[in-house]
């Protein structure tokens, strides 16, 4: 499942052009500015662990190259581990609440402000 | 005289080489044991905060994704709602919901008509941690309740897919579902009266 995904998240960043001149020259981390160009905060992944409640286990700022890949390689690794993920959405044209479904980084919305890990389904 | 005592020294070395390297070795063993005995029981002991803290955190992770109304639902009831997504027509879609679901934390999945109450089906579904070391085992309750909500609202049909169908009654009591039914209705009702009493003033 993970590595179907690993194309689309691990393509390369735009090494040049005026944003990445700009921030070159300021010496700021070189972003990747062409996913998640509305995220503005940092995105948190938890995992839900029996006897723990959730567990952090990564946190950063998707435009920053560094820690983008940072939270691919944990996204990797869940997905490997047979976690599920879910982003706590709301439903723009009900306003209600509900989760939607992850199966690769890029599926993650811009807005999304957490992705939770949870061991998959099985018939109990 | 020397020489002789010298090979004398040397032939009882030689002798009790095999006895000292034996000794060592049950000596070592022994320790080795030790070690992990003591070491299981570091394991065993039992924090009785533990569950308790952990539960609490998944309260606290489940109050935050869902409706309000869902998280006073869970809180005042035990349980809560999910409407299912599937309707016959498009028509339908505006109306009350075909059918919903009950979840229970760490118990089936509860499908059923919302119009007259009817008890249609129990979804077996478990979300057990397969890594292994200290995680294994079950989730806490709300962290459960969560996965459900999740997956339900997410993708309906890849959990009811993987989850183990059975008639109601099999692990949950009917007369106990259709008492949460009526819990539930008498629940909605207050609440929306409560909600009605702050518009109804002048």
């Amino acid at each position: 499942m993970c590595s179907a995904s690993s194309g689309a998240e691990l393509r390369a960043h735009p090494a040049d052009g005026p944003r990445a001149i700009i921030d070159a020259a300021v010496g700021r981390p070189a972003a990747d500015h062409s996913t998640h160009t509305a995220r503005g905060d940092p995105i948190k992944f938890l995992r839900m662990k029996p006897g723990h409640g959730e567990v952090l286990l990564a946190e950063g700022d998707p435009r920053v190259r560094e820690e983008e890949e940072r939270l691919v390689e944990a996204f990797r690794r869940q997905l490997d581990e047979g976690m599920w993920a879910a982003v706590p959405t709301t439903n723009p044209g009900s306003g209600r609440r509900e989760a939607r479904m992850v199966k690769s980084y890029s599926d993650i919305p811009p807005d999304a402000e957490r992705v939770i890990f949870f061991p998959r389904a099985s018939g109990g | 005289m020397l020489l002789a005592l010298l090979v004398l020294a040397l032939i009882a070395i030689v002798l009790a080489a095999p006895i000292v390297v034996r000794s060592v070795v049950r000596w070592r063993k022994r320790r080795a044991a030790g070690t992990s005995s003591s070491s299981q029981l570091d394991l065993g002991l039992y924090d009785p905060g533990r569950e308790r803290r952990a539960e609490q955190r998944a309260r606290e992770l489940l109050r935050s994704c869902v409706n309000a109304e869902e998280w006073a639902m869970y809180r005042d009831l035990g349980f809560i709602r999910v409407v299912g997504r599937h309707t016959r027509r498009e028509s339908d879609r505006a109306r009350e919901p075909a059918y919903a679901y009950l979840v229970y934390p760490h118990k089936p999945i509860v499908a059923y008509v919302p119009e007259s109450g009817q008890l249609l089906t129990e979804y077996c579904v478990e979300f057990p941690e397969l890594a292994g070391g200290e995680g294994r085992g079950r989730l806490p309750a709300s962290d459960d309740v969560l996965a459900k909500w999740m997956a339900l609202t997410s993708d309906e049909d890849r959990v009811i897919r993987r989850a183990n169908m059975h008639l109601v009654g099999r692990q949950l009591d009917p007369a106990r579902l259709r008492r949460d039914l009526w819990r539930l209705a008498e629940w909605e009702r207050r609440r929306h009266r409560r909600d009605e009493v702050p518009h109804s003033r002048p």
